[in-house]
């Protein structure tokens, strides 16, 4: 089997640049590449363009690339649990694009997928649609979305293999899959790094064909945004 | 007396159809959980990946890799499954779910809706809203009838961005339930001690009453 392993992030982020579109995963603080992003921190690349559902929260996740003033511009579809974020928005530091989350997400997907664009009623009538192609079917409107183009994808999984094969956990999966899919050089970070044969191949949720390097992850926080429970009675 | 956030949830609950997958809102919607009926089953999907979600997890049961669409703590209820966003949003384009309920800031009298932005004040984004709307074939908006001014928020037409157009078909606010058709909101129910002139003087759309209007009962 192709052995995708590299030994840490360093090694993991080489060729990383200034001025690059990543795309990363995650929703909310749920499944996000950590070692990733604290390695995009340690390296201080600017001007980012970051396709990324929503963007961490002001001390971790993607907040901690915006406030180091690395990220030119934001795609995301919802951003609202940041205070950096809103002023460098409102001071025009930050150019930010909303996209509703299921054409964010098929798009990752196209883009993996070798589809250029799509039709999604997602939109419709609304400045989303604005400027973009607009089409009939069967009596109903669509609007016209295109693929991305990112040079690398940040993916966190719970297990991989040596082959680059992918499990994920609980929601954590989210956005993970497509984005693996989607990258020029897809970065895949684990909880757990094993040997090719030791996944059940048909569990797997990434095939490791879409995966260029895997490393051990460590030190996960895994922080928890909104903790809800029920009392213990 | 108008109804409580509670009351419009409970009203909204006997809404459900045995059966239905049905995709809840953040705020008043997600209330709603709280009143199914005790006949009927219902798998309540959420966006971020997870169908047969279930309540709040028992203290010190939390796992941060299992949220709802609003980043809280949740559990999966036996039979539950668990799935990436491009599924998930094909589950609500393609419509798998039965029922979307969500929250407005306006909706109008040919079912247009605002809930995402607000011109001026800070953007967070549509999230999956732009798609639960577009989308789903039964959409039911949770609201109050009026702002905090006292201004209708049932309206001709949408003031604010819109999230989705001809897309609201009924609406339960805290004073009436209201169904949209032929451009217009026809009154089906008022909250207990409501009077129909009560419920006009708050709708600035047009609405139309037809004989004897009900009270909501619970």
């Amino acid at each position: 089997m192709i052995n995708k392993v590299v030994k840490n992030a360093q090694d993991a982020l080489l060729g990383v640049e200034d001025g690059m579109t990543f795309m990363l995963g995650g929703f909310g603080l749920c499944g996000i590449p950590e070692n990733c992003i604290s390695e995009l921190v340690r390296l201080g690349v600017k001007n980012l363009t970051c396709i990324s559902n929503n963007a961490g929260v002001d001390d971790f996740g993607l907040g901690l690339l915006l406030k180091k003033h690395q990220i030119k511009k934001m795609v995301s579809s919802y951003v609202g649990e940041n205070d950096e974020f809103e002023r460098q928005m409102l001071s025009g530091e930050l150019d930010v694009e909303l996209i509703p989350q299921g054409t964010l997400a098929e798009r990752c997907r196209a883009t993996g997928a070798g589809i250029p664009a799509f039709y999604t009623p997602a939109g419709y009538g609304t400045e989303v649609a604005e400027g973009k192609e607009t089409r009939e079917f069967n009596g109903k409107m669509y609007v016209l979305e295109l693929a991305f183009n990112p040079q690398f994808a940040f993916v966190k999984a719970w297990k991989g293999d040596t082959a680059g094969n992918l499990i994920f956990k609980g929601t954590a999966r989210n956005f993970n899959p497509m984005m693996a899919m989607a990258g020029k050089i897809t970065v895949v970070e684990v909880e757990e790094l094993v040997e090719a044969g030791e996944l059940n191949p048909n569990q797997i949720h990434t095939p490791g064909i879409f995966v260029q390097r895997i490393f051990q992850g460590s030190n996960y926080e895994k922080r928890i945004e909104q903790l809800t429970v029920t009392p213990k009675s | 007396m108008a109804l409580s956030k509670e009351q419009i949830a409970q009203r909204i609950a006997q809404e459900l159809q045995d059966k239905w997958y049905v995709n809840l809102g953040i705020g008043i919607p997600t209330l709603v959980a709280n009143y199914i009926p005790k006949n009927i089953d219902v798998d309540f999907q959420s966006e971020n990946g997870l169908l047969g979600m279930g309540p709040f997890p028992i203290e010190g049961e939390e796992d941060a890799d299992l949220i709802n669409a609003g980043k809280q703590t949740v559990t999966i209820l036996k039979g539950g499954s668990l799935f990436d966003s491009a599924l998930s949003f094909a589950m609500i384009r393609g419509q798998h779910v039965q029922l979307t309920v969500l929250g407005a800031m306006e909706v109008s009298q040919n079912g247009d809706i605002a809930n995402w932005k607000i011109p001026g004040k800070m953007v967070k984004g549509m999230g999956g809203a732009m798609d639960l709307v577009a989308s789903a074939e039964n959409i039911i908006v949770a609201m109050m009838h009026t702002n905090k001014a006292g201004e209708s928020k049932i309206l001709k037409s949408c003031s604010l961005p819109l999230t989705g157009v001809n897309c609201v078909k009924k609406v339960v606010t805290n004073l009436a339930v209201l169904e949209i058709k032929n451009n217009a909101f026809y009154l089906m129910e008022r909250a207990p001690g409501v009077s129909v002139e009560e419920i006009k003087a708050a709708t600035e759309g047009t609405l139309i009453v037809e004989g004897e209007i009900p009270e909501m009962k619970f």
